[in-house]
């Protein structure tokens, strides 16, 4: 492929100025394979961990906490005098009513009963802890596995390096602000700008692929009791088991949080195009639009 | 091309295995015995790695006085149902006895008082429950492995088995009395202990009246309560619903190091 490509690159040097539209090949095999896993592997381990925490819907701060403790953040419900039941979600000390979706929502079997996260959103639907931890473990060693080949493959073929470090003339606060408006403009790059990734997808990448999976994975390993006895740094690192959980949470909804504003972008963007150059690696390069 | 195809159908494969599988609500495979069957085969691979990473010696955390949870939650059983323990604690379990047996050289009867004058291990540690949360206690005990040596175990022991005296549920097939193993890493564990004292006061009926197992690289499930007798056995298939616990029974992991 490569060879390919540097005919392309060739190719289209001799025709600049562009206003031919040309395929690029953008994203290697390494990437895309484990990019779809990814996306398995997240699914799976976002939803069959929403069922574990429903098993005790309460995070705390430190070593230990439970029931008698006063949790940072809370699922929960009450019932009234005439068996009416509400959801409430309480962080801090500010209390939501969430009846309907937190706290409070209708069973797989259509029973109103007292959850903290809803059926569709949990794995598997119904309340089940022990296959909830099933799901999550083997999935959890998949991802690991397929993270760990990405980024051997990453650093090894110089992708990580090449395509995901902001290269210092896109570290210039102008470039960033620049970036930054582009996006809210929704202003998509064209031409030459579009073979390379722009300063703010390049941070959010990073931060994805090297930040929040990390963090998710060194969180889960503090809440095992077996590796806290193997990697006693672990719960100083995070200041605790109960603050390793409740890292664990925010960076799972951090994550979350990246894949609306991820799946934005590809719709914005081009879906087509850019699920797949996810696919065959192939991507299409439009040229600048306006230039006569 | 054909390099192209893999990842398409590689993504097709595991997307309709898996992915697939959790958003048809109405038809939700989750819990088909094919695929727990998969899922379950993660358990061998977590044990298998932190054996080897943590061996025999990795230590769990122990705390200071200061860490001590105000309250510790009672879980699982209360109060154990029935006359007899209902007796037992009538008299503070002065007629109490922990019997160790199976394949060991000689069988043990041990009273309270013998296990008081036996050596004694105290530690402060983490209880994590596999609901989440966690709560600090101080636990005073004989090891394990002290009364195990008095005993003397066969060749062919390899996991200890604690038999407890609550009934956790009546179950059609006749188990629900709960119990628990582990493996004899765990058992000769230097923080393994038969524990008689939280807090420094004798075990509250919650906490497991007279005696519980402290086995503290696992969660909460492992640490049973109500402990009557050690039975060294070379598979615990005959006991139970043959996956050596309680919750083993019910679809939790036998090692719960996570």
């Amino acid at each position: 492929m490569r060879a390919i490509r540097t005919m392309m690159d060739i190719k289209v040097a001799d025709l600049a100025p562009t206003r031919l539209k040309r395929v690029v090949y953008r994203h290697a095999l390494v990437t895309r394979i484990t990019h779809w896993i990814n996306l398995v592997c997240v699914v799976v381990l976002l939803m069959s961990g929403l069922q574990i925490f429903n098993a005790h819907p309460a995070l705390y701060w430190g070593q230990c906490g439970a029931d008698a403790d006063k949790p940072a953040f809370e699922i929960g419900s009450e019932e009234s005098s005439d068996g009416k039941l509400t959801g409430f979600v309480k962080i801090g000390s500010a209390t939501l009513n969430t009846t309907g979706v937190l706290g409070v929502s209708a069973n797989p079997n259509g029973a109103i009963v007292e959850r903290g996260f809803p059926r569709y959103v949990t794995l598997p639907a119904f309340r089940d802890l022990s296959l909830g931890r099933r799901w999550h473990f083997f999935f959890a060693w998949l991802f690991v596995a397929n993270l760990f080949v990405y980024y051997v493959g990453g650093l090894a073929s110089g992708h990580l390096r090449r395509d995901l470090l902001p290269t210092p003339a896109q570290l210039r606060p102008k470039a960033i602000l620049k970036d930054f408006v582009d996006h809210l403009r929704l202003k998509f790059p064209h031409g030459e700008e579009a073979r390379h990734y722009n300063p703010l997808q390049k941070f959010a990448y990073i931060g994805v692929i090297g930040v929040l999976l990390p963090t998710m994975i060194l969180t889960g390993l503090t809440m095992s009791p077996g590796m806290d006895a193997i990697l006693p740094w672990l719960v100083t690192l995070f200041q605790g088991r109960q603050s390793a959980r409740t890292i664990h949470f925010i960076a799972a909804n951090l994550i979350v949080l990246f894949i609306f504003v991820h799946v934005a972008m590809v719709l914005l963007a081009g879906p087509i195009n850019e699920l797949r150059s996810m696919i065959t690696g192939k991507f299409t390069i439009y040229p600048e639009p306006g230039h006569e | 091309m054909s390099s192209f195809r893999l990842p398409r159908r590689r993504f097709l494969a595991l997307g309709a295995a898996s992915l697939g599988a959790t958003m048809l609500g109405g038809c939700d495979p989750s819990d088909s015995p094919e695929i727990v069957s998969v899922l379950d085969s993660a358990e061998g691979l977590t044990y298998r790695a932190q054996r080897l990473l943590g061996g025999r010696h990795s230590l769990a955390r122990e705390f200071s006085a200061a860490d001590i949870s105000p309250v510790f939650k009672v879980n699982g059983t209360h109060t154990p149902e029935g006359d007899e323990y209902a007796a037992m604690v009538e008299n503070n379990f002065a007629d109490w006895r922990l019997r160790v047996d199976g394949l060991v050289a000689r069988p043990l009867e041990l009273s309270l008082a013998d296990l008081h004058a036996l050596p004694q291990r105290t530690q402060i540690t983490r209880h994590d429950c596999v609901e989440g949360w966690s709560a600090i206690g101080k636990w005073q005990g004989v090891p394990l492995s002290v009364v195990l040596a008095r005993a003397g175990l066969l060749p062919a022991a390899r996991f200890a088995v604690l038999h407890c005296a609550d009934w956790y549920e009546h179950a059609l097939d006749g188990t629900g009395k709960y119990y628990e193993s582990i493996d004899l890493i765990d058992a000769f564990h230097p923080q393994t202990i038969l524990a008689h004292s939280l807090n420094d006061a004798p075990l509250t009926v919650g906490h497991g009246a007279p005696l519980r197992l402290r086995v503290e690289r696992q969660l909460g499930y492992k640490q049973a309560k109500y402990v009557m007798r050690v039975e060294l056995v070379d598979s615990f298939e005959n006991i139970g619903r043959g996956k050596g616990g309680f919750w083993p029974d019910r679809g939790y992991e036998w090692y719960a190091g996570i």
